[in-house]
């Protein structure tokens, strides 16, 4: 086959975001199963495999400048290298996010839950479940996938709302719940957060696909 | 193959080229030794420029002789040159068809013809029909020894003009017959000219056909219609003679006939030494 | 932006053998459109359709429709010479006339189409070879020979020389297919210079010279134009598959 380097190098390029996705959606369950469980030796392995969620970053952002100055890619190979490399930073900063939660883990593990927790397990649910099919669009390059995807955005944000206000009773009623109501936020937040990056994982897809740019948010 | 044993081989074969080479001049050197020494007591002033004195005096030359070279390769030339070159031009230039294939035979062919067959042709085309041997007879019958040479050397000259010379000219909207006359012709113009002098050379010094064409003549030229003395007609002459004084004049005959040859071939170098070309 | 070159169901023969099949496309005013496609796609045949230059091959045959400026070049009361003065050709292998001068093959179409007055032609001269970005490099040495010049230079001298006789469309034949990168990289800028004035048609087998250079893309395969359009949209997501796979390089 013709130019067969090249196109093992877009391949390996697919398979590492593949890699990444799913190593930074283990982050995201994991960090919120950690946090439910108080559970602080599951929360230092998420913090931990951070390591790993970055090296494979740099090895993605490495590989699309190498495939860019050597390759001359145009049209289909080009947006694909291009939507990988802005995946990365999604995805990179996906795990930041996951990180963050299994820190706030560590911190208030000692301390007795303020309530129990249903909707932020619900929200790392389905960002774990969005993640999965952003990938599967991803390697079948479904832009009809990625938009339905990202409409899932909206659950997201609404159960976000509701733990906010919850959380916002909860420390007017108790001023001792403050801090452990403030943390909880804090969480939601990020996850929130997490489900808006994986918009934008899904605006790359839509792009690598059909070249056009489009906002999911 | 050793290294060795490849050198050795290697000597002795350039050796043995070598010798051919000499082997080759050797005629051609010994040919110009004994026409120089033999022709050069008799070539003088009074040579060029005087007629033969009757049968039985010594003096007098073969001015006239030379007049008549000049005169009747003269005429061929007016003739063969033009219609040789044009031909050649159309041959090249044009004739990409069955015509054009079929004339550039045929002067392959005829650069064959034996010199008295020319001879012959002169005779029967010009002589019977006028009714006199005469300049133009020799003329005709030279040119028909020089037309298929300068015809296939016009037309090897132009197919060696790169196809996209030819097409840079097209391409600036210069029409085809001025790309042929001004562009092709310009760069194929020192084999042409090469082609013409060798052409020259070799008729100047043709005997056979002359024989019966030009005939020949003992004093000046008088009149293109009627017979005129040639060079080598005139050294033919000479030597079939028993007159002592006349095989002299022969061998100068023999080497005023080399020296125009060579001056025409040198003038060949100096062409091909253009400032620019192909 | 209006067309200056409109071409209408062009088909064209070597012999019996057909090389282009009915090829419609219009070719944008004062900007470069590059055909591109694999060896013996027809992109050559093409542009010498556009200036008559197919048929002066022996059985070349070409019928269809060539509109330059509304008028079919191909009309029977059309002389195919004046068309080649209008629409000027650079080709492959820089072919300055070897008999001339720098200055005399600038000048060449202009003084075999009658104009004789030294002035005139030197003023021509010295235009044409700014034009083509030269006249520095060999200013002082316009009466050297033309093939005394480098490869590029050459190339250059043959752009002027197409410039003198004042063209509106330049075609070009893989220019720079002969030419190290510097000399690639004149040349391209020059092309996007000269397309503020002239309209001009580049012929490629360098992708990504066609993507540096071209404002529109045409991409030919087996004598058929599969697909034309922005260059910016032919690269970066082309209609047809075959168009994509060829770019990508993907042939094969």
């Amino acid at each position: 086959m013709v130019r067969e380097v090249y196109h093992k190098d877009l391949h390996r390029l697919k398979e590492e975001i593949l890699n990444m996705g799913s190593l930074v959606s283990k982050a995201i369950g994991d960090s919120v199963m950690s946090l439910k469980n108080r559970d602080v030796e599951m929360a230092q392995k998420v913090i931990d495999m951070d390591k790993d969620i970055d090296a494979l970053d740099h090895s993605i952002e490495e590989n699309c400048m190498r495939l860019l100055a050597l390759q001359q890619p145009m049209a289909r190979d080009l947006r694909l290298i291009i939507s990988a490399l802005k995946m990365s930073i999604d995805l990179e900063r996906m795990g930041d996010l996951a990180l963050e939660i299994a820190v706030i883990t560590k911190m208030t593990a000692s301390v007795p839950p303020i309530k129990p927790l249903i909707d932020i397990p619900r929200m790392a649910e389905i960002c774990q479940d969005m993640i999965k099919n952003t990938m599967i669009a991803f390697e079948n390059k479904d832009a009809e996938l990625a938009r339905q995807v990202a409409r899932r955005d909206d659950e997201i944000d609404m159960l976000f709302d509701q733990v906010r206000r919850e959380l916002i009773s909860y420390m007017i009623d108790d001023p001792k719940k403050l801090t452990g109501a403030q943390h909880l936020t804090f969480v939601a937040r990020y996850l929130e957060r997490i489900g808006d990056h994986i918009t934008n994982l899904c605006e790359s897809v839509v792009f690598m696909v059909t070249g056009e740019r489009v906002e999911l948010n | 193959m050793k290294w060795n044993k490849r050198k050795s081989i290697d000597r002795i074969m350039s050796f043995l080229t070598a010798s051919c080479v000499v082997i080759a001049i050797i005629p051609l050197l010994s040919i110009l030794y004994i026409v120089t020494i033999n022709g050069i007591s008799a070539l003088n002033l009074d040579f060029l420029t005087q007629l033969p004195r009757p049968v039985g005096e010594t003096g007098g030359g073969l001015g006239n002789a030379i007049q008549g070279t000049f005169i009747v390769v003269g005429i061929a030339c007016l003739i063969g040159l033009p219609v040789g070159i044009l031909a050649g031009i159309y041959i090249s230039e044009y004739g990409e068809n069955r015509f054009g294939r079929f004339v550039s035979f045929v002067a392959d062919v005829l650069t064959g013809t034996p010199s008295i067959v020319a001879g012959i042709f002169g005779y029967t085309l010009i002589v019977l029909y006028f009714g006199s041997f005469s300049a133009i007879a020799g003329g005709v019958a030279l040119s028909v020894l020089m037309i298929p040479v300068v015809t296939r050397t016009t037309e090897e000259s132009l197919r060696l003009v790169p196809g996209s010379i030819k097409e840079a000219s097209l391409a600036l909207g210069i029409p085809k017959w001025k790309t042929t006359l001004y562009i092709v012709l310009s760069t194929a113009r020192s084999g042409i000219i090469t082609g013409a002098l060798l052409s020259i050379a070799r008729i100047s010094g043709e005997t056979a056909p002359l024989l019966f064409t030009s005939f020949g003549n003992m004093f000046w030229a008088n009149g293109l219609d009627q017979p005129i003395s040639t060079m080598p007609v005139q050294i033919y002459t000479y030597a079939i003679t028993p007159f002592p004084d006349w095989h002299a004049k022969a061998w100068a005959g023999a080497l005023v006939l080399i020296i125009l040859i060579l001056i025409l071939n040198i003038g060949v170098r100096f062409v091909t030494k253009r400032k620019y070309g192909v | 932006m209006e067309n200056k070159i409109t071409v209408e169901n062009l088909d064209a023969w070597f012999g019996a053998k057909q090389v282009l099949h009915e090829i419609s496309l219009g070719i944008e005013k004062n900007g470069i459109t590059a055909i591109i496609g694999p060896s013996g796609c027809g992109k050559s045949t093409f542009i010498r359709c556009i200036n008559r230059m197919h048929e002066v091959v022996p059985g070349a045959k070409a019928i269809g429709k060539v509109l330059v400026d509304d008028r079919d070049i191909y009309d029977r009361d059309i002389d195919p010479v004046d068309i080649r003065r209008r629409i000027g050709m650079v080709f492959q292998k820089p072919n300055p006339f070897p008999t001339m001068s720098i200055r005399d093959n600038v000048v060449a179409g202009l003084k075999l189409g009658g104009i004789k007055e030294k002035k005139t032609l030197d003023t021509v001269a010295e235009d044409s070879l700014k034009k083509a970005a030269l006249w520095d490099e060999v200013k002082n040495d316009l009466n050297k020979s033309g093939a005394s010049l480098s490869g590029g230079q050459q190339q250059r001298l043959c752009i002027a020389r197409a410039l003198a006789v004042e063209p509106e469309v330049i075609l070009f034949d893989e220019p720079c297919s002969a030419l190290d990168p510097i000399s690639t990289s004149k040349i391209e800028d020059l092309m996007l210079e000269l397309k503020e004035k002239y309209t001009l048609v580049i012929v490629t087998h360098n992708m990504q010279q066609a993507a540096r250079v071209s404002d529109r893309t045409a991409f030919f395969l087996y004598g058929k134009l599969i697909e034309s359009g922005e260059t910016n949209q032919i690269f970066k997501k082309p209609k047809e598959k075959s168009t994509e796979d060829y770019i990508i390089g993907r042939f094969g």
